[in-house]
């Protein structure tokens, strides 16, 4: 099939796969709805001031988009630094900008500042910082100023273990009351989105759009650099707009919902598995398969406890760590 | 003859350690040049000068009248194709997902390749033989079979200028001679500007126009292969003791290096 075709087929099928777990995933919870009442009620055919529809309107649907537009990210992100460490293991976590975010998050959720501009600035931040200092840690040891591989992710790796010790310093310095609450958010907790939140998600578009139009030299990537260089591509430039794009994405989605892993790791890998390396269809697909993962895990978050819910980064760490192991298995015989 | 690249006065530096100093260098349009030199001469940062991969400290690369420091990545990789020592194989890539990879230089950034694309990249296939393998993954070819699909995608970025970094190493002679075939009769066909790393110094005298041979990172000589293939300059760079006489196949130099059983014949 040819690449075009093979690209529109996969997106519609995974869009009509997102619309329906979306469904699925408001058409359930502590109160009990179903399936067709649900649709009657998102198309208009019901009474829009019923208790249901209240709920479903003002609820469910915000924590579908947020579950959304996470899932899509985190797996977009991960695919992102899989091309640029030509590392089949590396997630938006590996580097440590998750850890540098999630510390901005929390020293402005201290310091008492509103959710926007104040969380969503520091935790940028926060997330730039670790950029900033793990670059220049890999081009100095490398002698140049090309971003190295192996230099790269040993400065991520030690700098995510550094973000979690300053992470529970701060944590354990506090004696609060918003301590339970920070502690639920760095699980990955979806539970607390508020509707006005949601407009910061826009600013998410334009990423994914430059993502996709970066699909290409993504793949010349995987070469390795300087056949990427060979073959056309400003590979210095491309690959700091990258970075700087991602941990914007990461940034934003972790001064939202915490830290939810694994989502980066696994859905990359299943749809290279499934659809071959090139980036001009795993990025559509990333993003729609990791939005319906993500809203489809949340929903058994929901569900599976008989009361309250758990911080839906327990259930994809319970569901991802097992799988990724399966996954890795099964491709190394 | 026009000189379709020119290296002047280059010296590069690393850590305080001369890598190459004060290397000269013309290619006329169309030669097969080939670079000779032991191990740790320089072979192949002259050859990432060349293609504009690394910066000398000092000197200039000109590459067709325009300095190579102005190109564009994009617009220099349309004059210049590079064939490297390694490629990594560990991302599933096809060998046709792999030679379609070269028409990158001519696509517009989200370019999607058309018909004319695809024909290119089929005739490059049929042209280095490596068609019937379209549909293998890369780590499932053999060293002579990925050599020849990674001569595919550099033809088919339809460059001027073909760099190969040691093409030959690590294969059997009939598989060399395959590789060192197509080089040749794609050049006669095209007009190919064609600079080569090589160790072989039989091929570099059967298949280069000129040699330069390089020492510590110095230019010993530079010229036609009967004269650069000399016995002691070859004994002097390389440190070992050689043979040169005349092939059997006539016209050309036939170097032996001499076993330290054999040296009192």
């Amino acid at each position: 099939m040819p690449i075009g075709k093979k690209i529109i087929f996969t997106t519609l099928l995974l869009s009509i796969v997102l619309l329906l777990s979306s469904i699925i995933a408001m058409s359930a919870g502590s109160s009990g709805t179903h399936f067709w009442e649900t649709l009657s009620i998102l198309t208009g055919n019901s009474d829009p001031d019923s208790v249901t529809a209240t709920i479903i309107w003002q609820i469910r649907l915000p924590r579908v988009i947020l579950a959304a537009f996470v899932g899509g990210t985190l797996a977009l992100g991960g695919l992102v630094f899989q091309a640029l460490l030509r590392n089949p293991l590396a997630e938006p976590y590996i580097l440590g900008i998750s850890g540098g975010s999630a510390i901005g998050a929390i020293l402005a959720m201290l310091i008492g500042l509103s959710y926007f501009p104040g969380v969503a600035i520091f935790s940028f931040a926060g997330s730039l910082l670790v950029l900033a200092f793990v670059t220049t840690l890999a081009s100095t040891t490398l002698g140049n100023t090309m971003l190295g591989k192996d230099s790269l992710l040993l400065g991520g790796v030690m700098m995510n273990a550094f973000c979690a010790a300053v992470i529970m310093f701060l944590i354990s310095m506090t004696r609060s009351f918003q301590v339970q609450h920070i502690l639920y958010w760095l699980m990955g907790d979806l539970a607390t989105i508020q509707k006005g939140q949601l407009s910061i998600l826009f600013l998410l578009f334009p990423c994914f759009i430059i993502i996709f139009v970066l699909s290409r030299p993504m793949n010349l990537l995987l070469l390795g650099k300087e056949t990427a260089a060979a073959m056309g591509i400003n590979v210095k430039k491309i690959v700091l707009l990258l970075l700087v794009i991602t941990s914007l994405m990461v940034s934003i989605i972790v001064s939202l919902s915490g830290l939810v892993g694994f989502v980066g790791l696994v859905i990359p890998h299943i749809f290279r598995l499934v659809l071959g390396p090139d980036h001009r269809i795993l990025v559509p697909s990333c993003l729609l398969g990791g939005a319906s993962y993500l809203i489809l895990c949340d929903l058994l978050a929901r569900i599976l406890p008989s009361s309250g819910e758990l911080p839906v980064g327990i259930i994809t760490a319970l569901i991802g760590a097992p799988l990724f192991i399966i996954l890795l298995l099964r491709h190394r015989t | 003859m026009s000189l379709i690249l020119d290296m002047a006065n280059i010296s590069l530096n690393f850590h305080d350690k001369s890598i190459l100093s004060n290397i000269s260098l013309g290619v006329s349009a169309g030669e097969f040049f080939v670079i000779i030199g032991p191990n740790g001469a320089g072979k192949t940062s002259l050859l990432k000068i060349l293609s504009g991969l690394q910066k000398a400290q000092q000197g200039s690369v000109t590459v067709k009248g325009k300095n190579i420091t102005k190109y564009t990545r994009r617009n220099l990789s349309q004059i210049l194709a590079i064939v490297p020592q390694h490629i990594e194989v560990g991302f599933p890539f096809t060998v046709a997902d792999t030679v379609i990879m070269g028409r990158s230089p001519h696509l517009g950034i989200l370019g999607m390749e058309g018909k004319e694309d695809f024909h290119i990249a089929e005739e490059a296939m049929n042209f280095t033989e490596v068609a019937h393998l379209a549909d293998r993954k890369l780590f499932q070819l053999s060293g002579g079979e990925l050599q020849r699909v990674i001569i595919a995608r550099a033809i088919c970025q339809q460059p001027e200028i073909i760099l190969l970094d040691e093409p030959t190493t690590a294969l059997d002679p009939s598989h060399q001679l395959k590789i060192m075939d197509l080089m040749e009769r794609f050049r006669r066909q095209h007009s190919t500007t064609i600079i080569m790393v090589s160790h072989d110094l039989n091929l570099a005298s059967m298949y280069g126009d000129r040699l330069m041979l390089l020492k510590e990172g110095r230019v010993v000589k530079t010229g036609d292969p009967k004269t650069v293939l000399n016995k002691s300059l070859l004994e002097e760079s390389y440190g070992c003791q050689m043979m040169v006489d005349e092939s059997p196949l006539g016209q050309v130099a036939r170097v032996t290096p001499i076993p330290h059983k054999y040296q009192h014949i």
